[in-house]
Parts: C-alpha cells; sequence; structure tokens
C-alpha cells in the first residue's frame, strides 16, 4: 500500500501506528502572519537534501463536516522537480478534534518518521493566544508573529508564546517588524530561558537561510515540559471522549431535544 | 448526506478564471466533503502528484480556455498511468455538447457546465462513490446517462 494510503487508513482508525520518536515541528501562530509561505522558503532551503514531510491543518466546519484544505496552494517547492521527491504534503482537516490539532497527527507523524522522513513539520490552523494543543504533538514549537500585533502589552500575555522554542516575525519588510522584535525581546528578557527571536520576510527571503538552518537544530525550551505533559494528557482525554460511541448521539439529544450538560454527562459516563 | 470523500478541486490549463472551482469547492464543502484547491494554472503532472499525495478519490477539473479535449483525457491516463484506477474524474466550465462523448470515453464520469444546481454535484458524487466508476474501470456509466 502507497504512503498516501496508508495515512488515510491510520486517519480513518483503520490502521494502528507505534509511536516513532524524531523531529516534528510545529509551526504555529495567527491567521494570515505566513505559516504557509515560510514553509514553502524552509521546504526550499532543505529539500533535496533533508527528507521533510508537511501536515498542513486547516479547520474543518464545524456545520457541515466538510473543510476547503488550501494550504498547498503557497507551496512552489512542489513545482521544483529537484526537489519535490523528497517532500511530502499532505492536507489535514480537524474533524472532530475540539481544537486546532487533531491528535491523529501524532500518529500521521509518527508513521512518516518511520518511512525514512528526517523531520516532519504541522503546519497548523491559524490560532489565537491559548491554543496549545500542538505541544501535545510537537517535539519543538515555532511561533509566528506578524508586524501588526497590538500592543507591547500583548507580548506580555501568557499563552503560546510561552511554550515556543523559537520566535519568528514574519513580514519584516512591513512597517511594524521593528518594534514587534522589540516588544517581544523586552518581555523574554524576564524569562529564564528566552526562545531565540528572528526575522523573517518569506516574500523578500530575509531571514530564511537562519531559520531553515535553525529549524533542524533547536534546543527545546526545558520551562515547557510540564505544559507540553498537560497537552498530552489533555489531548488523550478527549480521544477517549470523541472516541465514546455515545459521543454524537448525546450532542443530537442535546441540540434536538434540549438534553442538559448534567444528564449527557451521566450517560457518558455509563 | 453520503459519506465524506476527499476531492481535489483543480484548474489544469492556462486559463485564469476560478470562480467556477471555488463555488463547486465550496458546495462540496458544505455537503460535507473535505476538498483540496489546488490553485491556478496546473500542469497534468501537479495535478495527478496531488491526487497521489492527497489520496483524493475524486478529481474536479475545471477549464475555461478551450483546451479540456486535450487536458481532461491527459489527466486520465496520468491517474491510470499512475495505478489511480478508483479516482472518479468529473469536469466543468465551459464545454461543448459535442466535445462531451470523448471525454467520457476517456474516463471522465460528468460533466457540469454553468448553472448546474449545486446539489446536483453533490448527488453525482453519491451516487458514484457507491459504485465502481474510477477512472480504470470498465464501467462506461456516466452522470445523465
Amino acid at each position: 500500500m502507497q504512503l498516501a494510503r496508508q495515512l488515510t487508513a491510520i486517519e480513518n482508525g483503520e490502521l494502528q501506528v507505534e509511536e516513532t520518536k524524531g523531529l516534528i515541528v510545529a509551526i504555529t501562530g495567527p491567521p494570515g502572519v505566513g505559516k504557509s509561505c515560510l514553509v514553502d522558503g524552509i521546504l526550499h532551503r532543505l529539500a533535496p537534501e533533508t527528507k521533510v514531510a508537511v501536515l498542513a491543518v486547516d479547520p474543518t466546519s464545524p456545520l457541515s463536516g466538510g473543510a476547503l484544505l488550501g494550504d498547498r496552494i503557497r507551496l512552489s517547492v512542489l513545482d521544483d522537480d529537484s526537489k519535490s521527491e523528497s517532500i511530502y504534503v499532505r492536507s489535514i482537516a480537524t474533524r472532530s478534534s475540539s481544537g486546532s490539532m487533531p491528535s491523529i497527527v501524532k500518529d500521521l507523524a509518527s508513521h512518516l518518521l518511520a518511512n525514512s522522513f528526517d523531520l516532519v513539520i504541522i503546519e497548523t490552523v491559524g490560532v489565537g493566544q491559548s491554543e496549545m494543543r500542538c505541544a501535545a504533538v510537537a517535539t519543538r514549537i515555532i511561533v509566528v508573529e506578524g508586524p501588526a500585533r497590538g500592543d507591547g502589552i500583548q507580548a506580555e500575555k501568557a499563552g503560546l508564546l510561552e511554550l515556543a522554542d523559537l520566535i519568528v516575525v514574519n513580514k519584516s519588510d512591513l512597517e511594524g517588524a521593528e518594534r514587534v522584535v522589540n516588544d517581544l525581546t523586552i518581555s523574554l528578557t524576564l524569562t529564564n530561558d528566552a526562545p531565540p527571536i528572528i526575522r523573517t520576510s518569506a516574500i523578500e527571503g530575509e531571514g530564511l537561510d537562519e531559520l531553515a538552518e535553525m529549524i533542524l537544530s533547536l534546543e527545546e525550551r526545558t520551562s515547557s515540559r510540564r505544559a507540553r505533559a498537560r497537552q498530552q494528557l489533555l489531548m488523550a482525554h478527549e480521544n477517549i471522549l470523541i472516541r465514546n460511541p455515545a459521543f454524537d448521539a448525546i450532542i443530537d439529544r442535546m441540540s434536538e431535544e434540549g438534553m442538559g450538560i448534567e444528564e449527557a454527562l451521566v450517560i457518558l459516563d455509563e | 448526506m453520503g459519506a465524506r470523500q476527499r476531492i481535489v478541486i483543480a484548474k489544469p490549463g492556462l486559463d485564469g478564471h476560478d470562480r467556477g472551482a471555488k463555488v463547486v469547492a465550496r458546495a462540496l464543502r458544505d455537503g460535507g466533503h473535505e476538498v483540496i484547491y489546488t490553485g491556478l494554472r496546473r500542469t497534468p503532472d501537479q495535478i495527478v502528484r496531488t491526487i497521489m499525495d492527497e489520496d483524493a478519490r475524486f478529481v474536479g477539473l475545471s477549464s475555461l480556455s478551450g483546451a479540456h479535449s486535450h487536458l481532461f483525457p491527459k489527466i486520465c491516463n496520468l491517474l491510470r498511468e499512475a495505478g489511480l484506477n478508483d479516482v472518479v474524474v468529473f469536469g466543468g466550465g465551459i464545454i461543448p455538447g459535442d466535445d462531451r462523448g470523448p471525454l467520457f470515453a476517456a474516463g471522465v464520469r460528468a460533466i457540469f457546465g454553468p448553472g448546474t444546481p449545486s446539489t446536483e454535484i453533490l448527488e453525482f458524487v453519491e451516487s458514484a462513490s457507491q459504485r465502481d466508476c474510477g477512472v480504470g474501470s470498465q464501467d462506461d456509466w456516466h452522470w445523465g446517462d
């Protein structure tokens, strides 16, 4: 069975995989900061010497269950025959998971690492300040910021930034990028194990060589270990919940028959 | 609603009109399917690579440039050569009536012109997913047969 079909089987729960250790890097950040374009820039520099798989996650509609997966469009590297042979890109919909990172991504990444890929990049959906589920799957986290992120207080707020092993301020060709770098740098001086910050411009190429080099040797931020473990536990627990055979039926009864949350929890426990 | 399918919507060739492709992509999304959109001006090789990597069961080809009689059969052949015999191919755009017979013969299973209700495309996906009508199948069925 070819790789893509195996991944489908894993996604549909028809194939179990063992965990494979390796480098799994999440690239995350708000919508529109340039995550896809940065991934393209990284692939252009790492391929073909490094075999890289990309799992590009986009949201599933909460209404229809469908999804429009459009991250491939920006990956110009796939048109380069000298590089595309060592790259695999797969679009993933979030499906029934509650957050931005379906737990199945961990199994998909494991399977890719077991099939001779050196690096798996997970491009997350565009996320806000408190969406940290990627920490349950990725071994390293790169948080991408843009030049317009509000005032300096935004850099002080708790959340996703605290889990970053590397912070990238993209769109450095636009006004405001320098101030974001300054705000973040000042904020991080109060942190014991501050992650590096780099400036990039995916469109002009600034900082991309540095980013591609750093991605292969990023150090883990030790202070985020407990948070990672917490996210892993939360994800595992959510999995048990979603796989409960009564889960969908209970949602139907809550939305259509006015079943209360207390009653729903009792039925789930049965 | 039928089972969720993975569907590539592709724009082969040189025309830059993708309103139709986007409307179809959106309708399929709202019908509960996972749609991978390729963007404009893809070559047949790029489209087949996307279908393979994404393990899509369907591909919808949109052409408004008049090159459908060249591009659609070429993609069908490449799919068969790649062993992707169970992929169902459908098309849309400006496809004159006289051109449709040869496209069906090449393995395209439906042609949807302007004005097609989106529900009809969803019905086609559901029907096609229940029969062995991939591009490598001997079945000569097509939608509207």
